[in-house]
């Protein structure tokens, strides 16, 4: 440049702007490459099912998968219901219900886990909320840990009769689903 | 040092002819035979060399093995197993791709245990040493991806436990680390979406490794190898050239190298791995016990120490990116551990540190084992942020010869009069 003022002149002004056009127009262009990412339509096609829960008696589980995730549905026992309601909010460590359907500040109660009227089912994400496991609990035979509920074998997590966290290093309750019935004996969840 | 002056001739008349256009024999000639070699470089310098074969094997065998292979959660685990069983000489193709990855990273642990050792990291040697580290991350990233392509239960959940480990930032900003794992995922779990693209990035970055490692020895060519006195090249008698001298030992090291790769491709192949991964991928059921690949453990038994799942996470990166301040960190004036006797025996504890948490990488994280696992994961990083600073400034370095040459022929030698026996000519 054959001379520098001393104040930005009109010069500063066209560079600067030419970079900053540059510089969004070069971050517009790079969001399809970003977003082609993320699940796609197909796939979130596939983001409700329906389950027949008729065939589920008492005491049993069954796994389902939804959005690729495994579903456990359980139709708990009058005890295990009893069981998961004594619990006081004090002794958990994640007091958040984790119901998507629910405010995050919902406390943890059983009957913010549940559907109104129907407490004996229990319908949670089955994956560890520690680093994605499948936690053991759903046939009569597995262990269910100390709690009753679930016992994540990879790093030790025991789920309660409502799915919450309890002992280990999993830092949040297992996950509800949105999920409504359509019938007594039919559920859609997503 | 690296501006030496190339006794490249050009003879023939081609030779001519392209030296005056596009010189790249002179280069070739200047930087890899009469380029000058510490002569007192022992065989832990070999490694580089290793390194080479190994990154070349490693692109050779993958590039053969994407013609047979099929990346879809439905072919994926059928096509390896097609590989080994159908295709011509697949078998010995596949076995040299997977133990391939577990002696590029033992070949790599020994090269970064020696710059830790010898003080390769330290000025001016410092942004040599961080491009080493950036590969280093490039080939965790890169071995990751590889493990998940044969889509056997190993692979599927080691896959969703470390792309988990990004959830923990919903700790910080609640749904972030949920985007960014279903962004990771291309769906709500770890589906064939999430296959698809690891093996696209399974395929790139050893190409980006490849460049970085041209950084990597442009870098060391700058400002010359260290060697085991720590002492900088002054004179003439303290090299020797890289061809044949380097070479040679280069290619001794190498073969010897290589029988044991072979030894685990023809008698070990599945050695090193873990037999749940030929059991094809089952996204609703979890293997009991979940390992990384053997060169993981120490960073698994890391995260595993730590009872919060973020912090857990940030530790673990933190164990190799603490790596990149290590010549800021090390406020010693000599560079050779072998001239430092306080600091030699901390170097030491740290090797063992490393194996020890290796090993209980490999347990199961409960009593006794999460103990353990935490002394030595304490142990490591307070190695690098008070050991190193305190110990660099309290010590007294023992006497450090005058020169290479007097370290190899000994102060009777004669300071540095002594001409290199097969130095081609006087510089």
């Amino acid at each position: 440049m054959a001379h520098t003022a001393d104040h930005p002149n009109r010069r500063d002004f066209i560079v600067i702007a030419a970079q900053a056009f540059a510089g969004v127009g070069a971050a517009a262009a790079l969001w399809p490459f970003v977003h082609s990412m993320n699940p796609d339509a197909s796939t979130q096609a596939l983001a409700s099912i329906e389950v027949d829960l008729a065939p589920i008696k008492e005491g049993q589980a069954i796994t389902v998968s939804w959005r690729g995730k495994p579903v456990f549905i359980r139709y708990r026992t009058a005890e295990e219901v009893e069981k998961a309601k004594e619990v006081k909010l004090a002794e958990l460590s994640d007091p958040s219900a984790r119901n998507d359907v629910l405010p995050d500040k919902a406390p943890a109660t059983d009957a913010n886990r549940t559907k109104k009227g129907h407490e004996s089912w229990l319908i949670l994400v089955g994956i560890c909320t520690h680093l994605g496991c499948i936690p053991k609990g759903q046939s009569l035979s597995d262990s269910k840990g100390e709690y009753g509920g679930w016992f994540c074998p990879c790093h030790g997590s025991h789920y309660d009769t409502a799915g919450r966290i309890r002992k280990g290093p999993a830092p949040r309750n297992l996950d509800v689903p949105p999920y409504e019935f359509t019938s007594d004996t039919r559920i859609k969840i997503g | 040092m690296a501006s030496h002056e190339s006794t490249y001739r050009a003879t023939t008349r081609l030779g001519k002819w392209m030296d005056a256009r596009l010189p790249m024999a002179r280069l070739m000639h200047g930087q890899f035979v009469d380029f000058p070699t510490p002569r007192n470089i022992n065989y832990l310098w070999t490694t580089g060399g290793i390194l080479t074969f190994f990154l070349v094997l490693q692109i050779a065998t993958g590039i053969v093995l994407a013609m047979h292979y099929v990346p879809s959660a439905a072919e994926a685990f059928n096509s390896v197993e097609h590989i080994r069983r159908n295709v011509n000489y697949g078998w010995l193709l596949r076995n040299m791709h997977a133990v391939g990855g577990s002696m590029f990273f033992l070949a790599v642990y020994i090269h970064i245990a020696r710059g830790l050792y010898y003080g390769s990291y330290k000025a001016p040697r410092e942004v040599l040493w961080i491009l080493g580290v950036v590969i280093l991350l490039l080939m965790m990233a890169t071995a990751f991806m590889g493990y998940s392509l044969p889509w056997g239960q190993m692979s599927f959940w080691a896959v969703t436990v470390i792309t988990n480990m990004f959830s923990s930032l919903d700790s910080i900003i609640p749904g972030l680390g949920t985007r960014i794992v279903q962004w990771l995922w291309g769906s709500y779990a770890v589906s064939g979406a999430t296959l698809t693209r690891f093996y696209s990035l399974h395929y790139l970055l050893p190409f980006v490794i490849v460049g970085v490692v041209g950084l990597h020895v442009w870098a060391l060519h700058v400002v010359g190898q260290n060697n085991p006195t720590g002492l900088d090249i002054k004179t003439a008698s303290d090299s020797v050239p890289m061809t044949p001298h380097a070479v040679m030992k280069d290619a001794f090291a190498l073969s010897v190298f290589v029988i044991l790769f072979a030894w685990f491709v023809f008698y070990l192949p599945d050695y090193l791995g873990h037999h749940d991964n030929y059991v094809e991928a089952n996204p609703l059921s979890t293997p009991p016990h979940i390992v990384p690949e053997w060169y993981f453990l120490p960073y698994y038994a890391i995260l595993r120490a730590i009872p919060d799942k973020l912090l857990g996470v940030i530790a673990m990166f933190a164990s190799v990116v603490i790596l990149m301040f290590a010549p800021w960190l090390d406020t010693s004036r000599v560079r050779s551990s072998k001239y430092r006797p306080i600091y030699k025996w901390f170097f030491f504890l740290l090797v063992i540190s490393v194996i020890a948490l290796g090993y209980l990488g490999s347990k199961p994280p409960e009593g006794a084992y999460v103990f353990w696992a935490r002394i030595f994961t304490a142990y490591y990083f307070i190695h690098f942020l008070v050991i190193m600073p305190i110990v660099g400034v309290i010590e007294t370095p023992s006497n450090l010869p005058r020169s290479i040459t007097e370290s190899v022929l000994g102060a009777g030698g004669g300071p540095v009069k002594v001409k290199a026996p097969a130095a081609p000519e006087t510089r």
